[in-house]
């Protein structure tokens, strides 16, 4: 499962990220394997996602967020 | 006298810039946007009788690897030192609420070998934010001084100050070890750079910065030789260790309780960035803005037209006669109240505009848009651009060097010049109000405030369609992605907003009104000058060919020649060919023709112009620059500024590129001369054509 097909309020674990396509900026932020995540809320259209990650709130397309694997906990 | 260097470093939206301000005194701008902070911000602060300081505030940045072109210059000051802003200390300012990704560039900083300062900044909202901190734990796990401060209380200010000239009592010990990423490989880029700095041999081999005698490593051996996509991996791994050892460290020594500030976000989130209620608190946002800048401005504005007519029929009735007179009271005074006028729009639009960043707003506008942006070749990040261009485009294009995608942030600077800014708001005001009665909609709409709303919207649409054209033939060849972070809201702090208001106005005044002010007085001069043989003799062949006339009409008459004579009304002559179509006489078309080195000198041409052909009769009305033009007749008796007239000229302020400036500003941030005269040829060539087909068909 990635994150761009996490429903709101879910949270998750990430457990991979494509280093290729993902910047490091993201990673920076907090997002990276094993922080929880979860979406707070979804544009109309479904894009971008709004996401609470480590603490850092950030706001991604969705084809970043299929760049991100993730785990339902 | 001591002078230090001092460079504050630090994540954005932390408050980096209140501290510059409180630091340097420097008035200067908070914004909300990532990356606001983009041109080099410099000040002097004393921090002691003996001791002063440069400070040069960085833009946000949440690491010391660059992300933009614009990050990538402003770190070379942390990385070359060579330059003149190489700091002796380094300051990291950092919000209470995310500490350990604040943290992150501080660890980079210092491993980097400099003395760096932890200032956390808005530690008033400790207790209020339910966090808690150890301070001289977290002062002994990060071997360096921790501030607490509070740039908006302007508390803890001197105690950074004092932080600051005890810079060498503080470590400089790193606090990463890299060989948590690949044992092996740091282990021989130790043993080949001994001397030097590891943390500045491994920027080198990932090409972050080029340090002063470290190469990059050439190897046969692949086990060494690590390519690109290597390099990205160790760089994410770099970022994943430090954040454990920042995780860990921060364990004992922080703790906060997320649910208090969590609150107060999702409450305002769950209607901002709603699907329907965000949409429509958006649009009341620009409606409040735009009607505010036509409702509230128009008192002080007609004011200040008043103020001036008054004082240029003062000085023309009551300075001895001349050529100076003349110049002070036709060119100088009506030029001057032509930039004075629209001060007060300039103030409250900026007023706005920084409450909406300073609260954390527009980053909810951007989330909003990006996907209502993106079919038009624009990301949601061009709405700070395009919102930003309704002040003024120059700005607005520099801050289209926040967008990653080089495709879309060439579309968002295309096309920003086509919204409504605010040089344009003089032509729009005079015109709506000469075109439009002065009556209310239902009974309680304007109906020139509508029309205002729908200039703005028209501006906007020009934008978004020209980008979806454009979107079709520029070619993209770098992956899009869109990273922005939601700040946390915050009250806006006043003493920034107003002091934003006035830098931004008094720019106005100073910037563009040079240019006002000169190109006035220069048109007055062409216009009360001629050929000796026309010019000259006006009196004399006027009064030959209409012998009859009684006294005043013979005088008006007189003055009427003299300005068709004159150079100016030569060039008018010249060029009214090319405008007659558009519905323009000679007079408009020279207030077009020199708008193109600016737009609001029209109205303080046109203001010239008139006023040299009427200047026989002042006593008889005081002449604002209104009531002049609404005065003004065609041959046939009707008025000059008809509906069809004022609408084509309002066409043309809409689409045309006539600015110098923004010309200027497109040349150096695309740095390509194809792409800015792509830029004013087609929206000169729209322009014409729109206002053409306007004028034709409303005529």
């Amino acid at each position: 499962m990635t994150l761009d097909q996490l429903p709101k309020s879910q949270p998750a674990v990430i457990k991979r990220i494509n280093t290729e396509q993902v910047p490091l900026k993201l990673i920076e932020m907090g997002c990276m394997s094993g922080s929880i995540v979860e979406v707070l809320q979804i544009a109309p259209f479904s894009d971008p996602i709004y996401i609470k990650v480590n603490d850092s709130f950030v706001s991604i397309r969705r084809d970043l967020a299929q760049q991100i694997e993730i785990e339902l906990i | 006298m001591n002078s230090l260097k001092v460079a504050l470093v630090g994540n954005p939206n932390v408050g980096k810039t209140s501290v510059f301000n409180a630091l340097t005194g420097l008035n200067q701008h908070v914004g909300n946007y990532p990356g606001i902070t983009v041109e080099r911000k410099a000040g002097k602060t004393q921090l002691s009788k003996e001791v002063s300081a440069i400070v040069v505030d960085l833009p946000g940045t949440y690491s010391v690897y660059p992300n933009s072109i614009d990050e990538k210059i402003a770190l070379q000051i942390l990385f070359d030192e060579a330059n003149k802003d190489y700091p002796d200390v380094v300051v990291v300012v950092a919000d209470v609420e995310n500490l350990k990704r604040n943290l992150l560039i501080f660890s980079q900083v210092k491993d980097l070998g400099f003395p760096a300062i932890l200032a956390l900044n808005m530690a008033d909202q400790l207790e209020q934010k339910g966090i808690s901190i150890d301070l001289k734990a977290l002062e002994q796990k990060l071997d360096t001084r921790v501030v607490l401060l509070s740039a908006r209380k302007n508390e803890g200010i001197d105690n950074l100050k004092q932080s600051i000239i005890d810079f060498k009592t503080l470590s400089v010990e790193k606090m990463f070890d890299l060989k948590q990423i690949d044992a092996t490989y740091f282990e021989m880029l130790e043993q080949l750079y001994p001397q030097h700095n590891p943390y500045k041999v491994w920027l080198t081999q990932t090409n972050t910065h080029r340090f002063e005698g470290i190469s990059p490593l050439v190897s046969s051996d692949t086990s060494l030789q690590k390519n690109e996509s290597e390099f990205k991996k160790m760089l994410h791994k770099e970022t994943i260790k430090r954040y454990q050892l920042l995780g860990a460290l921060l364990n004992e020594v922080y703790s906060i309780d997320t649910s208090k500030a969590k609150d107060l976000r999702m409450r305002f989130d769950r209607v901002l960035t709603h699907k329907i209620w965000g949409y429509l608190v958006f649009l009341m946002v620009l409606l409040l803005i735009y009607g505010s800048i036509f409702e509230l401005a128009a008192y002080p504005m007609d004011f200040v037209d008043g103020l001036f007519g008054d004082l240029s029929a003062w000085a023309s009735a009551t300075l001895p006669e001349g050529k100076l007179t003349e110049l002070i009271a036709d060119g100088i005074l009506p030029g001057l109240g032509g930039v004075l006028m629209f001060v007060p729009q300039i103030a409250i639009l900026f007023f706005l505009i920084s409450i909406l960043e300073e609260t954390g707003y527009m980053s909810r506008v951007v989330f909003l848009m990006d996907r209502v942006m993106k079919p038009f070749g624009l990301s949601g990040k061009s709405v700070v651009p395009l919102v930003s261009g309704t002040a003024c485009a120059i700005p607005a294009i520099m801050a289209a060097r926040n967008i990653e995608n080089p495709k879309e942030r060439l579309i968002t600077m295309l096309v920003t010049p086509f919204t409504t800014c605010s040089a344009r708001i003089p032509v729009y005001i005079i015109i709506i109000s000469l075109i439009i009665p002065q009556t209310y909609l239902l009974g309680f709409i304007p109906l020139q405030g509508l029309v205002m709303t729908g200039m703005y919207l028209l501006g906007f649409l020009a934008a978004v369609g020209a980008g979806w054209v454009l979107k079709k033939f520029i070619k993209a060849d770098i992956k899009s992605y869109f990273i922005i972070e939601m700040p946390t809201y915050k009250m806006p702090i006043l003493k920034n907003v107003l002091l934003n208001m006035y830098e931004k106005s008094l720019s106005y005044i100073v910037g563009a009104g040079k240019i006002i002010l000169a190109l006035s007085v220069v048109i007055w001069f062409l216009g009360a000058h001629g050929p000796s043989d026309t010019f000259g003799n006006a009196e004399k062949i006027v009064t030959e060919r209409n012998a009859a006339m009684d006294e005043e009409e013979m005088q008006n008459k007189i003055a009427e020649y003299e300005l068709e004579s004159s150079y100016i009304g030569m060039t008018g002559r010249f060029i009214e060919p090319v405008f007659k179509p558009l519905g323009y006489d000679w007079k408009i078309s020279i207030a077009v023709l020199t708008s193109f080195a600016a737009r609001e000198v029209f109205v303080g041409n046109l203001a010239v112009l008139y006023n040299l052909g009427s200047d026989v009769d002042i006593e008889e009305d005081s002449g604002t620059i209104l009531t002049t033009l609404a005065n003004e007749k065609r041959s046939d008796g009707t008025p000059v500024y008809n509906f069809a007239t004022g609408m084509s000229l309002l066409m043309f302020y809409a689409f045309a590129m006539q600015c110098l400036s923004t010309v200027g500003v497109m040349k150096k941030e695309t740095n390509s001369w194809k792409w800015t005269i792509f830029q004013m040829v087609f929206m000169t060539g729209f322009a014409y054509v729109v206002s053409l087909l306007v004028y034709q068909f409303l005529k």
